[in-house]
């Protein structure tokens, strides 16, 4: 392999582990706050499909993005409603959300659009611009550095703006105060409350912004990596956050190692059909099942015990 | 959540069978994919629509959603009374190995592949052929001297587009390199426009500046990246010409519409046994319109002419992979 196709490859990885990494962010906020969501991958499709569709209504990304969002919160918030206010089974309530998104966007698509639930082809400035970084030009034909500048150079905001959650979501949840709680609301929420702190509301707080960033996966997905929603096209990536969440054993930065690794898999089974390892070589079949393989491996316990916050998937029950 | 999905939809289909119990008329069911993917399924319904335009007729459609309701969607549908019924997709011949011989009297049309049953008529393409023109087109619009492809599921069919086209293009230039990718090996890939894209991106990397796409939804993603990138793509099955203007070289037509409409109109009792659509028959293809005119010079149009030509004749033999899996062309 070669140096320009490594960076091929690794520019690849960095617009796929952009949804994984958002949706694995958003699941980490939430399930640090004791609240476990199934709910990702209902999520993203909803927000793929609001923010491609106000995208092509309005013309501008930007107001697909924000709608994406509102969506994706305001679902966040049904499953608050459900599974923090009325203390229901936070494992049901989002599956539940996830069947509400995978039935009503082809439905709403179909009825706004007649093109057998999908929003039209987004053109213009209804797709997401990317930035090119300074000096992406100058430097392209300087060798090594050149490729390995470009990898980073080129990519939609959103791709930015995700690895930029990485250290802010670090310091939300381990330098401030707002974090500190939000922590303890996961593992003893009890103790929260003595203190006088509103579990319900820091519960409520973490699941809004797990809503916004499932939000951005979603708008990005639809209108940056594609040009527009297609039926189910989160094709299971909110599943593959979750297994990323589980394998960085709810931590920022780790999150960011296994959603790119995740993505290195299926842009390398993207780009090679067989691959050759000591002489050996594997079908393609291999590579596109190495992501589910390597969390079956992850949940056996392989790379450790992956020990989730203590009080995460049961509702708080004030004592009298 | 399949199965839930799939318990509301039978339970909505039931009430549809009680409903039109004695309805009689043809009955189309797609394959997943859906009914609009601007490619297989959707010439299906121009086809079925074009029948009640002229007609008058009416006609009942289902759209499948997981690949467990094959053979319950299609038993409906013959309880219903309706006749004959066409089912789409090359994964439906056991599915009417299974239903058709307990409706004897129902006539049943499978496009894509065959079904050995007295009352079976089945409909299959000559996608070598079609694939073959296009590849040549490809080659002769190359200037990289590198195309590519991007297929579905890696199966018989989809590499009978791959080895048709590859054989085109090295019929104009020996040299020609042929990139071939498919997108997965669940069903999902027919639907998947970002892996789609994605693996363009890859090819284009790679040097193609032509891709063909033969995958269903994921094509759209395909199209989209060749597109943006500036480069040619060639759709597949519909006429994808209108999607990019200017950058849809062309697209490899499958009469899919032909094969729809001419068993609405033979209706019930049809004569049965395999139906080929090729070259010679018109079944397959490929498309020439106003958003394409100014891509294809006249000499690229002459050379695939002949090509056509000699094709139907028996001079040129164009391998098809599905007769002993191996491709000469790679």
């Amino acid at each position: 392999m070669d140096l320009a196709t490594l960076a091929q490859v690794l520019d690849s990885t960095l617009r796929l582990a952009t949804p994984l990494l958002f949706a694995c962010l958003a699941g980490l906020i939430s399930e640090r706050a004791g609240v476990f969501d199934i709910g990702l991958e209902g999520k993203i499709l909803a927000a793929a499909f609001l923010a491609a569709a106000i995208a092509y209504v309005s013309g501008n990304v930007w107001l697909g993005v924000l709608a994406g969002i509102a969506v994706s919160v305001f679902m966040s918030l049904i499953h608050g409603v459900a599974s923090i206010t009325f203390r229901g089974n936070q494992l049901i309530s989002g599956v539940a959300i996830n069947f509400l998104a995978a039935g009503l966007t082809v439905v709403i698509a179909q009825n706004w659009f007649q093109q057998g639930g999908r929003t039209p082809s987004l053109t213009g400035d209804a797709r997401m611009p990317t930035i090119d970084l300074p000096f992406a030009e100058a430097l392209a034909d300087v060798p090594v550095i050149g490729p390995i500048y470009g990898i980073f150079s080129g990519h939609a905001p959103l791709v930015y703006l995700a690895f930029l959650c990485v250290p802010a979501t670090w310091f939300l949840l381990f330098r401030t105060r707002f974090g500190l709680r939000l922590r303890a609301v996961g593992e003893n929420p009890a103790a929260v409350d003595t203190a006088g702190v509103s579990v319900i509301g820091l519960r409520f707080g973490a699941v809004a912004i797990c809503g916004v960033l499932c939000g951005l996966a979603g708008a990005y997905l639809s209108t940056g990596l594609s040009a527009g929603f297609v039926k189910d096209m989160s094709a299971g990536r909110g599943y593959i956050a979750l297994a990323a969440m589980i394998f960085a054993k709810w931590r920022p930065w780790h999150a960011m190692g296994a959603v790119l690794l995740f993505g290195l898999l299926e842009a390398v089974a993207n780009r090679f059909q067989s691959i050759e390892v000591f002489g050996l070589a594997l079908p393609v079949q291999v590579m596109q099942a190495l992501p589910y393989i390597l969390t079956v491996v992850i949940l056996a316990g392989f790379v450790g015990r992956a020990i989730p916050p203590r009080a995460g998937g049961s509702p708080y029950v004030k004592e009298h | 959540m399949k199965s839930l999905k799939t318990l509301t939809l039978s339970a909505s289909v039931l009430a549809l069978g009680a409903g039109m119990a004695l309805a009689e008329g043809p009955a189309l069911i797609f394959d997943l994919g859906g009914k609009f993917d601007k490619s297989f399924n959707e010439a299906a319904y121009n086809g079925a629509e074009r029948w009640k335009a002229e007609t008058g007729g009416e006609y009942r459609d289902i759209e499948m959603q997981s690949a467990a309701q094959r053979v319950q969607f299609a038993r409906r549908m013959a309880e219903s009374g309706a006749n004959p019924i066409v089912v789409l997709g090359f994964q439906n011949a056991p599915t009417l190995e299974e239903v058709a011989p307990d409706y004897p009297d129902t006539s049943f049309v499978l496009v894509d592949a065959v079904a050995d049953l007295p009352n079976v008529r089945s409909v299959i393409f000559a996608e070598h052929e079609g694939s073959y023109l296009v590849g040549m087109l490809a080659a002769m619009a190359s200037e990289s001297n590198t195309i590519s492809f991007v297929g579905g599921m890696e199966i018989p069919l989809i590499s009978a587009f791959a080895c048709g086209y590859a054989q085109g293009a090295k019929a104009v230039n020996p040299d020609m390199n042929v990139i071939v990718n498919y997108t997965g090996n669940t069903p999902e890939a027919w639907n998947d426009p970002v892996r789609g894209g994605e693996i363009a991106r890859g090819q284009i990397s790679q040097g193609s500046d032509v891709v063909f796409a033969a995958a269903g939804g994921t094509g759209l993603g395909v199209l989209q990246a060749a597109a943006d990138a500036g480069v040619y793509s060639i759709g597949v099955d519909s006429n994808q010409n209108y999607l990019h203007p200017g950058s849809v070289l062309t697209s490899m037509l499958k009469l899919v519409d032909e094969a729809v409409y001419q068993a609405f109109t033979d209706g019930p009792g049809m004569e049965t046994g395999v139906v080929t659509m090729n070259l010679a028959s018109a079944g397959v293809g490929y498309a020439l319109d106003e958003h394409n005119a100014d891509l294809i010079t006249a000499e690229m149009q002459e050379a695939v002419e002949a090509a056509r030509a000699s094709i139907i004749a028996g001079e040129t033999v164009v391998h098809d992979y599905r007769t002993d899996s191996t491709c000469p062309a790679f």
